[in-house]
């Protein structure tokens, strides 16, 4: 959960609340924007960006170059299979 | 090594550890005792234990595996609390699935989950939100545990629900903060530290002036640092470099993610919030003064601790457990008593088991014994 995991902005879904959905390797999730957008990253200008996601929360914004890294140590570590996986599986019913 | 195959860049790494090796005979104190570098984070430790890293090093440098896993340092008493919590009727209890195996005095999440209480695992506070709204009848409690980095996940998750009227909605707010941690250790008369590896996803929300500290009064060297195996090395080199120069300053290796004033709207939602607890009870290290954040008045409709009675007895850990001594580098995991005998990853009695993070599961998972050097680089050529 310290680590997080790097994603891509594909979709603005909530405006005003600064929520997005990010492609992470592939899989879909809702997250929270709130912590990467400011007067120079207006929300709707997020869409494409590369950000390091922590518990579904965008904490900082990357260079694509920074995300592939990021992934495949990640993935050494084992951390980004067990990531993807809770993302998966999270309850919300 | 193992994984020395995999590692990336190896001619930069083992340019990096031969430097390293000349800092290292040009210090001083070197000809008497070897160097302590604590890593905070336990992101780096897992990392260092992953690639082999202390056996590349230098018998010179010893490398203390600090107390930055939120899951380990969770005292058993609030385990207990969140067992109480979720045992309740109509308690929906959320958490990340690394606290579910963390003991309890009498049982873990896992086990209270077997026995019947609605115990979830979420991947975000978010999720737990989610629960809330769509299960309008029940109570949703969210587990909020960890430093900095996850700290202003669940103070916007409490924001949203305030935004969006949800009143069964709350957080059990666990949330540590690394700095007087970090002081805590400094003040121990146990151990002798020569410099620090600043956390690199805690820096990235805080910044770096928090530290300063670390050099101004106690004059001790920190370089946050991100997690590759060249990251922690060349952040080794820093560390080494200002010790050999008399130097202590909070140097920021990790600049490509940790912006130096850190992210201001991840402290603002802290800020609103949580506010600090005069003390907090941690597992191995005991009460450290300002050491956790509690939900402020303002929001405690969104407090489970005071929505709920908890039990909030202290419970001592198992007398056979000697995680105090590991989480402050006195002592290696293997030379705990019950190491890898009556505590493994599968049964953990001590809390340092249990994530990977924690550096007896890191020492368990990757060997403990540190290799031989040459061994170590023939691999990884």
């Amino acid at each position: 959960m310290c680590l997080g995991i790097p994603g891509r902005i594909v979709r603005i879904d909530d405006a005003a609340k600064k929520l997005a959905t990010v492609d992470v390797s592939g899989v879909r999730r809702q997250i929270n924007i709130a912590c990467v957008v400011d007067e120079a990253h207006p929300v709707e200008s997020c869409i494409g960006d590369w950000v390091l996601v922590h518990v579904g929360f965008a904490m900082s914004r990357i260079d694509e170059h920074e995300a592939a890294q990021t992934l495949k140590i990640l993935t050494e570590l084992g951390e980004a299979q067990a990531e993807i996986e809770a993302m998966r599986q999270s309850s919300v019913h | 090594m193992k994984f020395a195959d995999e590692f990336r860049d190896r001619d930069k790494a083992r340019a990096l550890v031969r430097e390293i090796e000349t800092l290292a005979d040009q210090i001083e104190i070197t000809r008497t005792r070897p160097l302590n570098i604590m890593e905070v984070c336990g992101g780096h430790t897992h990392s260092i234990f992953r690639y082999g890293l202390e056996g590349m090093l230098p018998p010179s440098i010893e490398l203390v595996h600090g107390p930055g896993c939120p899951v380990c340092v969770l005292p058993m008493g609030r385990v207990d609390d969140c067992v109480a919590i979720a045992e309740r009727p109509g308690v929906i209890f959320t958490t990340f699935g690394d606290a579910m195996r963390v003991p309890g005095s009498k049982k873990s999440l896992m086990q209270a989950k077997a026995d019947g209480a609605d115990v979830r695992m979420v991947y975000s506070p978010m999720d737990a939100l989610a629960l809330a709204r769509n299960n309008p009848d029940r109570e949703v409690v969210f587990f909020g545990l960890g430093f900095e980095t996850t700290m202003p996940s669940t103070a916007l998750t409490v924001l949203q629900a305030e935004a969006d009227g949800i009143e069964n909605f709350s957080v059990f707010c666990n949330h540590i903060t690394i700095v007087p941690t970090i002081k805590a250790i400094l003040d121990s008369p146990d151990l002798h530290l020569d410099g620090f590896l600043g956390p690199g996803h805690v820096s990235m929300v805080i910044g770096t002036a928090p530290y300063e500290f670390i050099a101004d009064f106690y004059k001790r060297p920190m370089v946050v640092a991100g997690f590759e195996p060249l990251d922690v090395l060349q952040s080794i080199w820093m560390i080494l470099k200002q010790i050999s120069e008399g130097r202590a300053e909070i140097e920021n290796q990790y600049k490509r993610i940790v912006p130096e004033a850190g992210n201001d709207p991840a402290l603002a939602a802290v800020a609103r919030v949580y506010e600090l607890r005069e003390f907090f009870e941690w597992r191995g290290l005991g009460s450290i003064d300002h050491s956790g954040v509690k939900v402020r008045d303002e929001y405690a409709r969104f407090d489970a601790e005071r929505k709920f009675a908890i039990p909030n007895v202290k419970i001592a850990d198992p007398k056979s457990c000697q995680c105090g001594e590991v989480l402050k580098g006195v002592l290696k995991p293997w030379q705990c008593k019950v190491f890898g005998t009556l505590c493994t990853p599968e049964t953990p009695l001590g809390a340092l088991m249990v994530s990977p993070e924690g550096a007896c599961a890191a020492y368990y998972q990757y060997g403990g014994v540190k290799p031989q050097r040459d061994e170590t680089m023939a691999a990884a050529t």
